[in-house]
């Protein structure tokens, strides 16, 4: 099987890649470049866990082979957090406690992150819309969505 | 399912011109899959349903990605325009709502943002959600292979679940609808087992527009999804209505015939009797909505 060389940009820094072709971007970011913010839950595009930002929008990253990111810019949880300050979306996940395991929690950052850039004061019913791919185990959706509202302020 | 294992092995062709797809169609056979968003085969052959030696990504293609529109010629889509490209359109929205609602019904904001129309089209399934409206709209599918280019009507596309009129050694580059219907109206109405991000029980297109073809003067044409093994266009009910005044009673007699012509199976998302009875529900709803629609459009234009 071939492995393709490809470069791109995960939270800002260039990376180059050595992967196989049956690698996904889920794969890689996990695996290879070591940011396990990014969760697996489903491997199906499903739940949402895997979400991540490829050239700025929402993407499951289980449904996304590494060789497709090729030259794209990625961002993950981990990027999320500027000059050691938290995205005010994050921040207000802390505040309204819409954090419970957490394993969805990433996912739900990225997913209203894009959501927020998109569209800066969605409704309510706009926040469980682009929510609806990113599912919570621990059900805390009212926080979720109370802390989406806060940080769109 | 515990935990699913990775992806199997093969090999990514990131397709440079139409020829060589055509070309690596031709000499690999059933080894070859294309692969446009993935959402659909990515998750078949993980599952080990699908297998294959090659995938040909192919929405890089020049004009796999584009619309165009214009009013003399209609609706060009590129197969692998994504759902939220379609369903935030501005040629789309205004022209052919019904495909942009259609495209705003599946799945996920994340899954939307890869998956394509072409892919939900020749991926064949009955409850593909596209395929209603694309029927409604009187579509047409261009295939390109060894030959060069041909159109496929959409009413004749689909044969089964999973099968198609596309040939082993074409692909499918893009979705031609014709120029819209003078003042239609259309509606996609879609049930799941949840009210967002669920495969459809029973899916409803319903388009209608005025017309002097038929004496009601208005023309409605309905499709299903998810209730017979391909996407289904209810001519039955279709050519009910192009005899009858539109209103209550029509509807609820076309609606009927709807719930007949549907082929229903049982399966884990719902039953037959159920599905029957949707169908019969929403087709009279769908129809409804419409016609509320082109009534306001015609008072409106102070008849
Ligand atoms: C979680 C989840 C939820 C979903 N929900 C819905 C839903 O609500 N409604 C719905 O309709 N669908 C749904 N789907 C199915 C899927 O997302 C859609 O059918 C999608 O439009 C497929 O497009 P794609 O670009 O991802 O196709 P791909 O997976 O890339 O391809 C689909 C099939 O078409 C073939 N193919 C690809 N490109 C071409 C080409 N150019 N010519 C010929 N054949 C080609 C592939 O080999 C494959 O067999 C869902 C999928 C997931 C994972
Ligand atoms: S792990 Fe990707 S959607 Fe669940
Ligand atoms: S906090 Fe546990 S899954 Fe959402």
């Amino acid at each position: 099987m071939a492995t393709h060389s490809i470069t791109l940009t995960v939270n800002g820094a260039k990376e180059q890649v050595d992967v196989a072709s049956n690698w996904t971007l889920l794969q890689l970011l996990r695996d290879r470049l070591a940011l396990t913010g990014t969760k697996n839950g489903c491997s199906a595009g499903e739940c949402g866990a895997c979400t991540v930002l490829l050239n700025g929008e929402p993407v499951n990253s289980c449904l996304v082979l590494a060789v497709e990111a090729d030259g794209a810019n990625v961002v993950t949880v981990e990027g999320l957090a500027h000059d050691g300050q938290l995205d005010p979306l994050q921040q207000a996940f802390i505040d309204e406690g819409a954090v419970q395991c957490g394993f969805c929690t990433p996912g739900m950052l990225l997913s209203a992150r894009a959501l927020l850039t998109r569209n800066p004061h969605p409704s309510e019913r706009e926040i469980r819309q682009a929510l609806v791919g990113n599912l919570c185990r621990c059900t805390g959706y009212a926080r979720i969505v109370r802390a989406v509202q806060k940080a769109a302020g | 399912m515990l935990s699913r294992p990775g992806l199997p092995s093969f090999d990514y062709v990131r397709a440079g011109s139409h020829d060589e797809v055509v070309r690596l169609l031709v000499t690999g056979g059933p080894d070859v899959r294309l692969l446009m968003g993935g959402t659909d085969l990515l998750v078949r052959m993980r599952d080990g349903v699908v297998r294959a030696r090659t995938l040909v990504d192919v929405k890089h293609l020049p004009g796999m990605r584009t619309i165009a529109y214009d009013s003399a010629a209609g609706l060009t889509v590129g197969a692998a325009v994504t759902m939220n490209q379609l369903a935030s359109n501005a040629d789309v929205r205004a022209h052919y709502a019904i495909l942009a609602e259609a495209a705003s019904a599946v799945a996920s904001y994340q899954v939307r943002n890869r998956a394509t129309l072409g892919g939900n089209l020749c991926n064949a399934s009955p409850a593909a959600d596209t395929a209603p409206a694309v029927m409604v709209l009187g579509g047409r599918l261009v295939l390109c292979g060894p030959e060069g280019e041909r159109e496929v009507p959409i009413d004749e596309f689909f044969l089964g679940p999973g099968k198609s009129a596309r040939q082993a050694n074409e692909f499918l580059t893009a979705v031609r609808l014709p120029p819209p219907r003078q003042g239609a109206r259309g509606t996609y109405l879609k049930l799941g087992r949840n009210r967002e991000g669920d495969l459809a029980v029973v899916g409803v297109g319903v388009l209608g527009s005025p017309s002097s073809e038929v004496p009601p003067g208005y023309a409605f044409s309905i499709a299903l999804a998810s209730v017979a093994p391909v996407p289904l266009r209810a001519t039955a009910a279709e050519r009910l209505l192009a005899g009858q005044k539109p209103g209550g009673a029509a509807f609820a007699a076309a609606a009927q015939l709807a719930a007949q012509e549907a082929r229903p199976i049982d399966d884990v998302r719902s039953g037959v009797a159920y599905r029957r009875a949707m169908v019969e529900s929403l087709t009279r709803r769908g129809l409804e909505t419409v016609w509320r629609g082109l009534s306001a459009a015609s008072s409106g234009r102070g008849r």
